[in-house]
């Protein structure tokens, strides 16, 4: 704006209703982007491999492992990095996935974004990405170190999506994940023991240890939902057994189906007589997933339905004492069904100055060796290491083995917030009103089902 | 800039010398504004004004803008959820405003007659000491008295009151009084230190007065300290009604707007909107909304006290 435009301004104070038009009439907001030329993508033939023929090459890498083992991992394979190509300098800016989520928008889209971020999978963070054209595709990657191989194909797909930003799960390739995650139920041994029930064969073994863990005065399952996103796991396991993984798969992704389905339904019955009949922890829409967590490992709770992230946590606080089981099926040997999914995609942005570098980056954080320290320092690789093998009876065998099974046996059903841009908002909300009697089966489903179609028909 | 050249101009003509140095000192005092202007102008008028224009654009913040002219602010205001949102925030006024001013107002009368208390700026310290704690801090802190197992349901339980006791922010009746209530906790130093200050510039003489004729010390409180303390209420009202309407913090911290959307206040909205569901505009609406909201109501509270305008 001219200084002269600034004064009348300061004077007239209040003529403020003409600005905006003044300003529309220049240009509207994130008209920038739009000028760049988009992702290049070139050939594979073209595709560098040797970071250390490119020169002095300083990297810039969002990610979101502040913490524990997952941040011993990135500082161990950094080093590793640097040392096996000293002309590359890692500059690693590590923020928390929520501050990442305010701050990752703005950074990508200035004209100086990292060259390697950590994208959450879906429509909100990843689609809103490629849409804007913000991703670099990988697909000539892809093609190079071969990722396609190493990954089961439910995997990869998470990390895909149309280029126009509108289909997810199909097109073209925009991240790689390290780790892999599902929800399961953790169990308390001596409790159970306590209340004599035999480890659940089926789903109908788990319902009906509750009431009988109920009987023996003890909490059923430890649970609390205050910061809302722990409802959906509850959830989302029920649902994955009442409803089965294919019904579950085309809700999320829009492809046939209704919230208000019998499956569905079934499983909305399910955890809200749970919270009827006091199988969950008291209060728990007052009580943080943290603090449930940490109210399990000191010994209150039979069972806790929770994911994979937790797995340190809990070996450390319970030592053996501490059991993981996938949801057990409808029928005893079926293959196992629940929620999960891999860790933020490591995506190469469209803007970097040295996509081979950071395609070569990405490729060292992912393959066999790299697994191997992840599992290390306690984090559970996508791909099961084979020379890693976990002392037996510890709760990282147990769940560095449900994860082998799931993956391997096509058993993953998405996480349910991925299903529309507000979806996560509808679903906490109203699952805290269902679990809370606030609401019943039928409004909770029709809710869904109204943020569902007015999505589908966008 | 064209008005400091004027200034400095020396080139006078001697006969209107006198007006003109009285004309110059009138247009000095305007340069010490400047400074605070330019400050004012640059983080606060320019980024409200790039809100007002945002607030025009369907955008979600990554991809070209689309025009939508006041459609966001027709949507915001037909949102049942803004409103439910706005009438949250009329309860937290109670908490955040009637509740400490009332108490506050009880307190001066009472300290007022602790004229023989020594050490008083000790007390108003500690007083104002929420004022000072930063919020995330005290949501964190109240979070956990109020958790199911926390501090405030062991109380009530030590005294045979199990029957009261409920997850307090998980409770979908309770939770916006608790959060409301940590807003009481935080206002009322500030206001009682606020009418303090006050209570100490009204003229001794009106006390004696008062007292001479045998005015009793409910009498006294509002023949006397009342009315001198119309300037300090108004001041408070401002404060604490601009705290509760644009309260985000705790709520964020405390509840993320539930349980279900039971504390959910714009503030939180305009967050949520920008960061969880990608509408900017429609964000930067509500947003602006609320800033026009809190206009009008500071305008009106400044209107109420006379004090305030003579």
């Amino acid at each position: 704006m001219s200084s002269s435009r600034n004064r009348i301004l300061a004077r007239v104070g209040v003529g403020l209703a003409a600005v905006p038009i003044l300003l529309a009439a220049a240009c509207a907001p994130g008209g920038s982007t739009s000028d760049s030329s988009g992702p290049s993508v070139k050939p594979s033939s073209k595709i560098a491999t040797d970071p250390a023929k490119a020169g002095k090459v300083s990297l810039t890498v969002w990610d979101i492992n502040t913490s524990g083992g997952a941040n011993d991992a990135m500082v161990k394979l950094n080093q590793e990095f640097e040392k096996k190509y000293p002309n590359v300098k890692i500059n690693r800016v590590s923020r928390t996935l929520n501050d990442t989520k305010t701050t990752l928008k703005l950074a990508l889209s200035g004209d100086n974004p990292p060259d390697v971020v950590q994208a959450n999978q879906g429509y909100p963070d990843m689609g809103a990405f490629v849409k804007a054209g913000l991703l670099t595709p990988l697909d000539q990657y892809n093609k190079v170190y071969k990722w396609d191989q190493k990954f089961p194909k439910q995997l990869l797909d998470l990390n895909k999506f149309s280029t126009n930003g509108k289909d997810w799960q199909t097109g073209s390739l925009y991240g790689v994940s390290q780790t892999g995650e599902i929800v399961g139920i953790y169990y308390n041994k001596k409790l159970m023991k306590q209340a004599g029930i035999a480890a659940p064969k089926t789903w109908a073994d788990f319902e009906a240890a509750l009431p009988k863990a109920k009987a023996k005065g003890l909490l059923p399952i430890q649970f609390g939902t205050s910061d809302k996103s722990p409802a959906i796991h509850l959830f989302g396991v029920v649902q994955a057994n009442t409803a089965g993984k294919q019904a579950v798969r085309n809700l999320v992704t829009s492809k046939s189906g209704e919230w208000s389905d019998a499956g569905t339904t079934k499983a909305a019955e399910t955890v809200q007589s749970w919270a009827k009949k006091g199988y969950l922890s008291p209060g728990f829409n007052g009580l943080s997933g943290d603090a449930a967590s940490a109210n399990f490992a000191k010994g209150q709770g039979v069972f806790r339905i929770d994911g994979t992230w937790r797995l340190a946590e809990l070996e450390k606080a319970m030592g053996s004492d501490v059991g993981f089981m996938s949801p057990p099926p409808a029928k005893a040997g079926a293959p196992n069904v629940t929620q999960g999914g891999e860790g933020l995609a490591w995506a190469v942005t469209s803007k970097s100055k040295h996509p081979d570098v950071a395609a070569a980056y990405l490729n060292f954080i992912t393959n066999a060796q790299a697994d191997d320290v992840l599992a290390e320092t306690g984090n559970l690789p996508a791909v099961a290491p084979p020379n890693y093998q976990p002392k037996a009876g510890t709760l990282t065998a147990d769940i560095f083995s449900a994860w082998k099974k799931i993956s391997e046996n096509d058993g993953l059903v998405p996480y349910l917030d991925y299903t529309t841009p507000t979806f996560y908002d509808t679903l906490t909300s109203n699952l805290q009103q269902l679990l809370g009697g606030k609401q019943n089966v039928k409004q909770f489903t029709g809710n869904l089902d109204q943020d569902y179609d007015g999505f589908k028909s966008k | 800039m064209t008005t400091t050249t004027a200034v400095g101009a020396p080139k006078d003509a001697p006969t209107a010398k006198k007006k003109k140095s009285r004309d110059r000192s009138e247009r000095a005092a305007y340069l010490y504004l400047i400074p605070a202007y330019v400050v004012f102008g640059f983080f606060l008028l320019y980024p409200l004004l790039h809100g007002v224009w945002i607030s025009l654009y369907d955008w979600d913040g990554l991809t070209p803008a689309t025009w939508v002219g006041i459609g966001n602010y027709t949507s915001a205001i037909s949102d049942p959820m803004l409103l439910k949102a706005f009438s949250h925030s009329a309860v937290l006024i109670v908490f955040y405003a009637v509740i400490p001013i009332l108490l506050a107002l009880l307190l001066t009368g009472v300290m007022t007659h602790a004229t023989k208390l020594k050490r008083l700026s000790f007390f108003r310290v500690v007083i104002f000491l929420p004022q000072v704690v930063a919020s995330v801090v005290v949501a964190t802190t109240w979070t956990a008295i109020y958790a199911p197992d926390g501090v405030l349901n062991k109380a009530l339980s030590l005294v045979g009151l199990e029957a009261v006791t409920r997850p307090w922010l998980g409770d979908f009746a309770w939770a916006l009084p608790a959060v409301g209530l940590i807003g009481t906790w935080v206002e009322i130093g500030l206001c009682l230190v606020l009418f303090l200050a006050g209570v100490s510039q009204i003229e001794p003489e009106l006390y004696e007065a008062a007292r001479l004729d045998g005015a009793s010390a409910i009498r006294e409180f509002f023949a006397v300290t009342l009315p001198g303390l119309r300037p300090q209420i108004a001041v408070a009202m401002t404060l604490t009604v601009v705290a509760g309407l644009k309260s985000f913090d705790l709520i964020f911290v405390a509840t993320r707007g539930g349980p279900g959307t039971s504390t959910t206040v714009p503030g939180f909205e305009v967050y949520h909107r920008a960061f969880d569901l990608n509408q900017v505009g429609s964000a930067c609406a509500v947003g602006i909304l609320l800033t026009v909201v809190i206009l009008i109501v500071t305008t009106l509270i400044q209107r109420i006290d006379p004090g305030e305008r003579a």
